[in-house]
């Protein structure tokens, strides 16, 4: 990738184009892999890259597991040796029972399982790849009507490792980070959406974005996508700089999934109440943000899990190592 | 949602993109670290909420201008130390994270500085910068008057043209520090509130920036106390206050140009979120061994982090020549916001009464925190005007 911009541009016009293959175009361009070193079939680009990428993903409201293909699966593969497949790819922790080869169990609300190539899974001790072959899918949704299946297997699998030291923590970590800046842009999306609109309904002779209530309406919904981009941006590049391992990086896509977390609710609620009635139907697009807003503010990890998570990180190490944790230097 | 792409387009960055501290400073927040160390365990004074505004004590100031960590912005020809602004940033962020007396300086160091360097005459920096960057000379901020708040442009102080310079006339007020500081920039209306070249009326036009020194003939400093009774900030009265043209800042008629840029220095620094954070950690120190609060200290450490992440993007922005009005204006927004969200926690998770009559502590903390806690969302442009701005930014005013 030449440069941040170029990247964002690329970004931009692969989901604005809604009349294209998706999935196939972010094969084809490569960031399907962003993340994946060249050696092993990826782009071999910065969690910034993806951040900013996956930014833009969200706020098109975009039907493909990108985060869950880059971020996760070809990640906990590749960390365990295995080799990554083609196509779209999804990753979940789960406690499956693996001897001599077989593997059964049941994994509950898996991104995308029914559409994916492969579902990579960490369980206690190993490294699982299933191919839909080997497995019998339920259907289940979020509340963004993204597929979230029941997962159930009981098959000879040849693709186990083991499973690597730390991947447990490093999967949820990435699983939050991605959905932190899914939901950045999702609200960045829904702020635009609402901007816009507040600029054409015409109420009392005038925009209704000309009343001062409107303004500030929209001006609070700014202050809460610019703190769940900055939040979202700035744990990207935390985790980049120092490592998916690093207790720094632990610390801030904590607390940016928390904040992110938080500004969806609020983001959606003025975004629907500058709406009005029209924005409640199906036929109206905001619903493909808010109601994603609304899905992934819960999924890896809700405002409260965040929360208690970084509070007890905070309380454990006492009133004199706050600042030192905020700033990252102990 | 073909029209999307154009929508979102439409819509300004709300936020630059992440500030990566360079390596080296690292070193000087461990450097101001032990210095604060050090102060504390001495004694010298005791951590307080709302520093900026009320921590007068001209003894640090000095220590601090001594050790290079005021004015370091400033080149060093004028006295100062040709530093980044982020080398500043790390270094405030300590004190105010410290609860440091730093108002003495504040005004001086954060915007008037960067001002006179910015506008002054070569004479005008010689004049004061070295003396700002020693911790020696301290600055108030002559903008608001009785009749012109959020709507600044209203000011009635009024400037004659008289032999060799200006005369002023007319009333600031809220003036923080007024009573102990040397000088301040006084915003004058110098000519009518008509255009120059089109002789149209504009009410931005015809202001001007004067420097005054506070003990001029003709200037009086009366207190007005907070509703604490403390006195923080004060009444300006000028009467045919003699400026001389050598005190002019910048250009004649461009005052509201430079004081909205002066503003903006104003805007995202990090005491637009840390005026509690004392009482945030005294907080801690209380709920220590007690479960319970672990989601709500949470919830205060991932906004506080956001909010720094922030602010220290608009900072790299600006640093790098941009000028990020709305990003600013949103740090504000949030930032004083959070304040008051620290000062709820407190007196919520802790079963302690605030108490202004206590040495230190907790309980003095949040008594400060409570009566100082109208002003975050007022001072320095109020969040209902920060709104508007980002309002206009988007293309909705
Ligand atoms: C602690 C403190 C220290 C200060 N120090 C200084 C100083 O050193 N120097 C200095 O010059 N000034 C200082 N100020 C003044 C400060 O800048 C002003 O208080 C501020 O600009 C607001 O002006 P005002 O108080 O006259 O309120 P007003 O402008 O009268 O506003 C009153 C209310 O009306 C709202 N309002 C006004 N206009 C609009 C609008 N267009 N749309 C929506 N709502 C609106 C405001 O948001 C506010 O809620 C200080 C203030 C405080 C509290």
């Amino acid at each position: 990738m030449s440069s941040d911009s170029d990247l964002l541009d690329l970004a931009e016009s692969i989901f604005a184009d809604t009349g294209a293959d998706l999935w196939k175009t972010l094969e084809e361009t490569g960031l399907a892999r962003l993340t994946l070193p060249e050696s092993a079939g990826g782009s071999g680009g910065t969690l910034t890259d993806a951040a900013a990428v996956l930014q833009v993903a969200g706020a098109h409201a975009a039907p493909v597991p990108l985060a869950e293909t880059d971020l996760l699966a070809a990640w906990l593969l590749h960390a365990a040796g295995l080799s990554v497949p083609t196509g779209p790819l999804t990753a979940v922790a789960g406690d499956l029972h693996v001897a001599d080869g077989r593997v059964t169990g049941t994994l509950t609300r898996v991104p995308w399982g029914r559409t994916a190539a492969g579902i990579a899974v960490l369980t206690p001790s190993h490294v699982v790849l299933l191919t839909p072959g080997q497995v019998t899918v339920t259907e289940g949704t979020n509340l963004g009507e993204e597929p979230r299946d029941t997962v159930t297997v009981d098959a000879d699998v040849p693709t186990t490792a083991d499973a690597p030291a730390g991947a447990a923590d490093e999967l949820r970590l990435r699983a939050a980070l991605g959905r932190a800046q899914l939901l950045a842009g999702a609200a960045r999306g829904a702020l635009a959406r609402s901007v816009q609109y507040a600029g054409e309904r015409v109420q009392f002779g005038r925009p209704i974005g000309r009343f001062q209530a409107v303004q500030q309406q929209l001006a609070l919904a700014a202050a809460e996508v610019a703190a769940a981009g900055a939040a979202a941006s700035a744990a990207a590049s935390t985790a980049e700089r120092d490592g998916c391992g690093a207790a720094s990086t632990a610390f801030a896509v904590a607390a940016a999934k928390a904040r992110a977390g938080e500004s969806a609710g609020e983001v959606a609620r003025i975004a629907h109440q500058v709406h009005g009635a029209i924005g409640v139907t199906r036929e109206h697009d905001l619903r493909l943000l808010t109601t994603r807003l609304w899905a992934w503010r819960d999924e890896d990890g809700s405002e409260a899990y965040w929360q208690a998570q970084l509070g007890a990180t905070v309380t454990a190490a006492g009133p004199d190592a706050l600042w030192p944790l905020v700033t990252g230097m102990p | 949602m073909g029209p999307v792409t154009q929508t979102l387009s439409r819509l300004p960055a709300l936020v630059p993109p992440p500030t990566v501290l360079p390596a080296r400073a690292a070193a000087l927040r461990a450097e101001v670290r032990a210095f604060l160390a050090q102060e504390r365990a001495s004694g010298a004074w005791s951590p307080r909420a709302d520093v900026w505004l009320s921590g007068w004590d001209e003894r640090f100031t000095r220590e601090l201008g001594r050790r290079g960590w005021l004015g370091m912005t400033i080149p060093v020809e004028y006295g100062g130390h040709g530093g980044s602004a982020l080398d500043r940033y790390v270094v405030t962020e300590e004190l105010l994270a410290a609860g440091a007396p730093v108002a003495a300086h504040w005004v001086a160091d954060r915007q008037i500085g960067p001002t006179l360097m910015r506008f002054g005459t070569e004479a005008q920096r010689r004049r004061y910068l070295p003396r700002i960057a020693a911790g020696e000379c301290y600055f108030g901020i002559g903008m608001s008057e009785p009749d012109a708040g959020s709507d600044l442009a209203a000011v009635r102080t009024k400037a004659d043209r008289v032999d060799g310079g200006w005369e002023l006339t007319g009333t600031k007020v809220w003036t923080s520090g007024a009573h102990h500081a040397h000088a301040f920039f006084a915003l004058a209306r110098s000519a009518p509130p008509r255009d120059v070249d089109t002789g149209e009326s504009n009410r931005h036009a015809g202001l001007s920036q004067f420097i005054v020194e506070l003990d001029s003939p003709g200037v009086q400093i009366r207190p007005i106390p907070l509703l604490t009774g403390a006195h923080h900030f004060n009444e300006v009265v000028f009467e045919r206050v003699f400026v001389p043209d050598a005190m002019v800042l910048g250009e004649l008629g461009g005052g509201w140009a430079q004081v909205t840029g002066e503003l903006a220095f104003e805007r995202s620094g990090p005491e637009r979120f840390l005026s509690t954070f004392p009482l945030l950690t005294a907080m801690l120190a209380e709920l220590a061994g007690q479960p319970g609060a672990e989601r709500e200290v949470g919830r205060l450490v991932s906004r506080l982090w956001a909010l720094r992440s922030m602010s220290l993007a608009v900072a790299g922005s600006l640093e790098s020549g941009q000028a990020p009005e709305l990003a600013a204006a949103v740090v504000k927004d949030l930032g004083t916001r959070f304040e008051n969200e620290v000062v709820d926690a407190a007196r919520t998770l802790v079963a302690i009464p605030p108490d202004p009559g206590a040495e230190a502590g907790f309980a003095r903390l949040l008594a400060d925190a409570v009566l100082h806690a109208p002003g975050f969302t007022l001072r320095g442009g109020t969040n209902e005007v920060l709104r508007g701005i980002v309002a206009r930014g988007m293309g909705l005013r």
